[in-house]
Parts: C-alpha cells; structure tokens; sequence
C-alpha cells in the first residue's frame, strides 16, 4: 500500500512538474516579445514593461525564470493579475466558493441521478429500460452549453422558476441560483453514470451468488442493495475519474453561459483579455485538482472493493 | 411528396444493408449522409446566403419564408445551420484523422516493441491523459489566438491516447497470434508486418473509436466556438450560432440558439450510435 501511494504520488509529481513547465514556457511559445505577450497589448508604458520583466523576471535565463515562478506557485504566489492589478490568489479565492458550490450541486445530482436511472433500468427490463436508455444516450450527446440555453429558455424564460443569470446572495438564494447551472453541468454525467451502473448491475444480477442469495429468500431489496449495487460499485468507481475532468473543465463553459463569476469564467475571461498569469494559474489548478482526485478514487476504490487491495492481493 | 415512401425506401435500402438491418444505425446513417450532403453543397441547398439580412424578420419565430426564424440580425437560422455544418464538421474531422494515426503509430509501436518503448509510450499518453482536452485547447488559444487551428492541433493531441490505449491493447493481443510469429519466421520486417498484417486487422475497432470520438471532438470544438474562442462569428457555425443567439433568449427568440443545439446534439448521437454498432459487430465476429 505504502510503495503503491509513493509510487502514484511521484508520478502526480511528475505530472504537475511537466504541467507547470508547459504552463510557464509556452509564454515564451508565443509569437513576438514575452514582456509585450505578458502585458496583452495593453499600453505599455517602459515602466509597465519594466514591472513586467521584474515580475516575471524576464532578463533572467529561463530555467531561472522558471525556478523563480515555481518557487512562488508553491508558496501560494501567483504573481499579479494585468487586468485586476490584483493578486491571482486573491482573484480564485474569491471565486472558489460559487464554483465549488456549483461542483458539489452537480456532484449530488449526478451520483442520486445517475445511480437511480442505472438502478431503475437494471431492474426493470422492457419499456423503462428501452426509455432511460434513450434518455441517457441524449444526455450523454448534449455538451452543456446547449444543456444550459435548453434549461434558460425552459425554465427561466418560459416558465420563470428559476432565475436565468447571476450568483444571488446568502446560501438558499445561491443554491437557487445555482439549479440550473447544476443540471446543466450535470446531464451529460447523469447519462454516463447512468449506462455505467445499468451495465455493471446487469452483470451482476446474472451472477451466482445473486442467484443463490434469492433461492435462500433474503428480500428483494436486500438482494439488491447488498449483492448487485454492492458488487456493482466498482466500474462505478472507476468512471468517477472521468466525471470529476469533465466537471472541473465544464465549469467554465456553464459559468460563462449563466454569468456566474467563478472560477471557471475567470478563466474565459482571462483568456479573452489575454490575462496569462490568471490563465497559469488556473490551469494549474485545475490539473492538480483533477490528479488529486484520481489518486483519491485510486485511494478509496480497494475499501469498496477488498480484492483489490494494493498489499498482496488481499484475501480475493 | 406523395411518392415520398419508395424514394425513401430506395434511398435508405444500401444505408440499411451497410447498418446490417438496425433502424437506430440506419436512421444515424441517414442522418449522417444529410449532413455531409448540407456541408458539401451548402450553397445550393442553403434558401439565403448565410449572411444576408433580413432586418424586417429579425427575430422572427418559424415563418414560411424562414423556416427557423431569422436572429437577432436578422439572418436566416436555416441556411446558417446549413453553413455551419461546414465547420462543424471539419473541425473534428481533422482531429480525427490526426489524432487517430497519431494514436495508432504510439500505441502498435508500444505493443511491438514492449520494454523501454512501451513504457515510455505508455507514461507519455498517461500524462496527456490528465490533461483535460478542452482546458488544452484554452491555454493554446490563450498563447497562439482565437480561431479554429489552436483547437484543432490541441484536440488532435489530447485525443491520441484514447486511440492509442485501445490500439496498443488489441495489437498486444494481434501479436501473440501465431500468424504474426509466421511472418517473422518468413523474415518479413516488423514495419512491413504491421503496416500491411497488423493493421488491417485491428482496424476496425479504432474505426469505432475514432467514430465516437468524432462526436466528442465535436462537443469540444463547438464548445470552444461557443466561449468565444474557435470559430468567430459573423462565420456560420453552430457553437458561435448558439453564443451570438443565447442573447436573444431572453428576448424569447429560442431558435437561433436552440436550433443548432439540436443538430449538435442529433449529430453527436449519431456518430456514437454508428461507433458502438461498429463495435458491437466487430465483438460478435470475435465470438
């Protein structure tokens, strides 16, 4: 277990350390003057350009330069936003809670949704199997973006339950806020966490032990939730990885397309103005968050399922 | 219209025999060949010149002119969603074909080599792997500019391992075959092996996967489009069809935006439909 954790930790290592090099150097990939690419075309004053190359320390080589900007990341430092004239840390934090918010939101809608289509259509083969496998493979096409005008022109426009932009203030305001922009972010999820469980459970439900534990009368209900969703987990587990890249690079789209200001539309609207320390660090942020949480499913995936254990094979 | 039935039959009958008898794929198909049809000769299918305004129908619901309204300039929704399948479609075809020879040369060398070579392979499409594709495709713009070729070229490389994990396992399981061991006993080279024994036969599985892939490359890039990022409006395209209509949902005019969120969505379906019967098919000749 131990040699599995150092393992998987050096490679994240290696993973953040080949990012943050990409992240940094492909400043210098940029056509044209790294100080002017930095300032993004704004007026550039020598005293501009000059607060830019002590920044970033641009008369430096660039493995020093480097080495320098690394040093800062890690302390938390970022460096200043060109737009905000702002510390990029102070610029995410402030934004962090919407978007963590609106990730949990979807997170819940996925995992209750998706777990109940795949469990519904699992169990009951035939018309509601044929529906949700539809429903699910319309889901699964719909980007989010068209998710969210799909849901604003619905639900705030036609029929004006729900508010179509803005962040709203205190937490039951904000969670109503954010119910749209959850679903939005949510319904490509809902249908492939959907399949997968309806498929993992199919399998189960065909197995022996599922079998033998019905012949020996143990309820129905029982059946399922201790021998086909409990064997089930696994695969469930596994596409979580997959779910959790997809909602952290989302955010920006479904933000953007509600007006929320999180962290996801800094990250557009960096791009926009050309706000390359913003961009840098967000992106960072967004692979480290994105390892971490396969290392976490990595972590948790043996305590659901024993034979999988990382020691010596476990007790299968 | 009214001998509309035998056309159809007639049109679909080849479709069908290619979908082996499945409605669903066969409707994909069809759905498929209509777009390809729109893209290629747009502008003669196309009722108005996907820039022409028609300020009198601004924002106009379907009427018979426009059979999808016109936008907030006053543009006719139809030939624009016409037009943008145009981009639409290129855009991911590139990545496509990019990503999966890319994808394939990474992953039968890795399976053919093994050792060093497959580990360094494997550790590189790893580390891709924790990449998001679209948050790629962000930074790229963010350094070279808006347009479609940041996206594309970023896509093209996020996309290979996904063609690359699946080639590199299914050589793996080609090369332990003992026609493969007949051919180095004959002393043919390991390029020519692959190239002409190898790949042929393993083919039709990253067919499958390039096929669903296509649809996701289409997501991304249309969600780039959207952002503001690929394709720049006043261009046809149904991403920045969407980000210049959403403006006007407020306004209740839902076409202009939800029109060509619908044919991304058709078209997603489509293509994924085509790759799993493709993929199923290949899994029952295994059997």
């Amino acid at each position: 277990m131990a040699g599995f954790l150092l393992r998987r930790i050096g490679g994240i290592a290696v993973t953040l350390l080949v990012t943050s090099f990409l992240v940094f150097g492909s400043v210098h990939l940029a056509p044209g003057d790294p100080a002017s690419f930095l300032l993004g075309g704004r007026s550039a004053s020598p005293a501009a350009v000059a607060a830019i190359k002590e920044q970033y320390h641009l008369d430096d080589p660039f493995l020093v330069q480097y080495t320098k900007w690394i040093g800062g990341v890690v302390t938390g430092d970022f460096g200043k936003s060109a737009t905000f004239r702002q510390d990029v840390g102070g610029l995410i934090a402030a934004r962090l809670p919407t978007t963590l918010l609106l990730i949990g939101y979807a997170g819940v809608l996925i995992l209750v949704g998706g777990l109940a289509f795949g469990a519904l259509a699992a169990l009951r083969r035939g018309v509601v199997d044929r529906a949700v496998l539809v429903g699910t493979g319309i889901a699964t096409a719909t980007p989010s973006f068209v998710a969210a005008i799909g849901l604003i022109s619905l639900f705030a426009v036609r029929l004006g339950w729900f508010p179509a932009f803005g962040n709203g203030g205190g937490f039951g305001d904000r969670i109503y806020h954010l119910t749209l922009p959850a679903a939005a972010l949510a319904l490509t999820f809902v249908g492939l966490l959907a399949r997968v469980t309806r498929t993992s459970m199919l399998e189960e439900l065909g197995r022996e032990h599922v079998e033998v534990a019905r012949s020996r009368g143990v309820p129905g209900s029982d059946v399922v939730r201790r021998h086909v969703l409990r064997n089930a987990l696994g695969p469930i587990t596994t596409v979580t990885g997959t779910v959790v890249a997809g909602l952290l690079v989302a955010t920006s789209i479904v933000e953007t397309a509600f007006g929320l200001s999180g962290v996801g539309q800094l990250l557009v609207s960096s791009v926009t103005v050309k706000d390359f320390p913003v961009v840098q660090a967000v992106s960072l942020l967004v692979v480290l968050a994105f390892v971490t949480a396969n290392l976490v499913v990595d972590l948790v995936h043996p305590l659901i399922d024993p034979r999988l254990s990382h020691a010596k094979g476990g007790k299968a | 219209m009214t001998a509309v039935p035998i056309h159809r039959r007639r049109l679909l009958a080849p479709l069908a025999r290619i979908a082996g008898g499945d409605k669903l794929v066969t409707a994909a198909l069809a759905v498929l060949a209509v777009l390809i049809v729109a893209a290629a000769f747009a502008p003669w299918i196309a009722p108005y010149d996907p820039d022409s305004v028609d300020l009198s129908a601004t924002l106009s619901g379907s009427t018979p002119e426009h059979l999808l309204g016109a936008d907030q300039s006053g543009r006719d929704v139809l030939s624009r969603l016409i037009f943008g399948a145009r981009t639409g479609l290129l855009g991911p075809l590139v990545v496509v074909i990019v990503s999966t020879l890319l994808g394939m040369l990474i992953g039968v060398a890795a399976a053919w080599h093994g050792g060093v070579v497959d580990s360094v392979l494997s550790r590189a499409m790893e580390l891709i792997f924790s990449f998001p594709a679209l948050l790629l495709a962000i930074i790229l713009v963010a350094v070279f500019g808006v347009g479609l070729t940041a996206p594309v070229i970023a896509m093209s490389v996020a996309y290979a391992p996904y063609v690359g994990r699946l080639a590199r396992g299914v050589a793996l399981q080609e090369k332990a075959r003992p026609y493969i061991q007949a051919y180095k006993v004959q002393g043919w080279s390991g390029w020519v092996i692959c190239v002409k024994h190898l790949l042929p036969n393993i083919a039709p599985l990253i067919l499958a996967q390039s096929a669903i892939n296509f649809g996701y490359a289409l997501m991304d890039l249309a969600a780039l489009s959207f952002l503001g990022f690929g394709v720049q409006p006043p261009t046809a395209d149904w991403g920045a069809m969407i980000n210049e209509g959403s403006s006007s949902l407020l306004q209740g005019a839902m076409l202009p935006a939800l029109a060509p969120g619908v044919a991304i969505v058709i078209t997603v379906v489509a293509f994924s439909l085509v790759g799993e019967s493709i993929a199923d098919r290949v899994a029952r000749r295994e059997q």
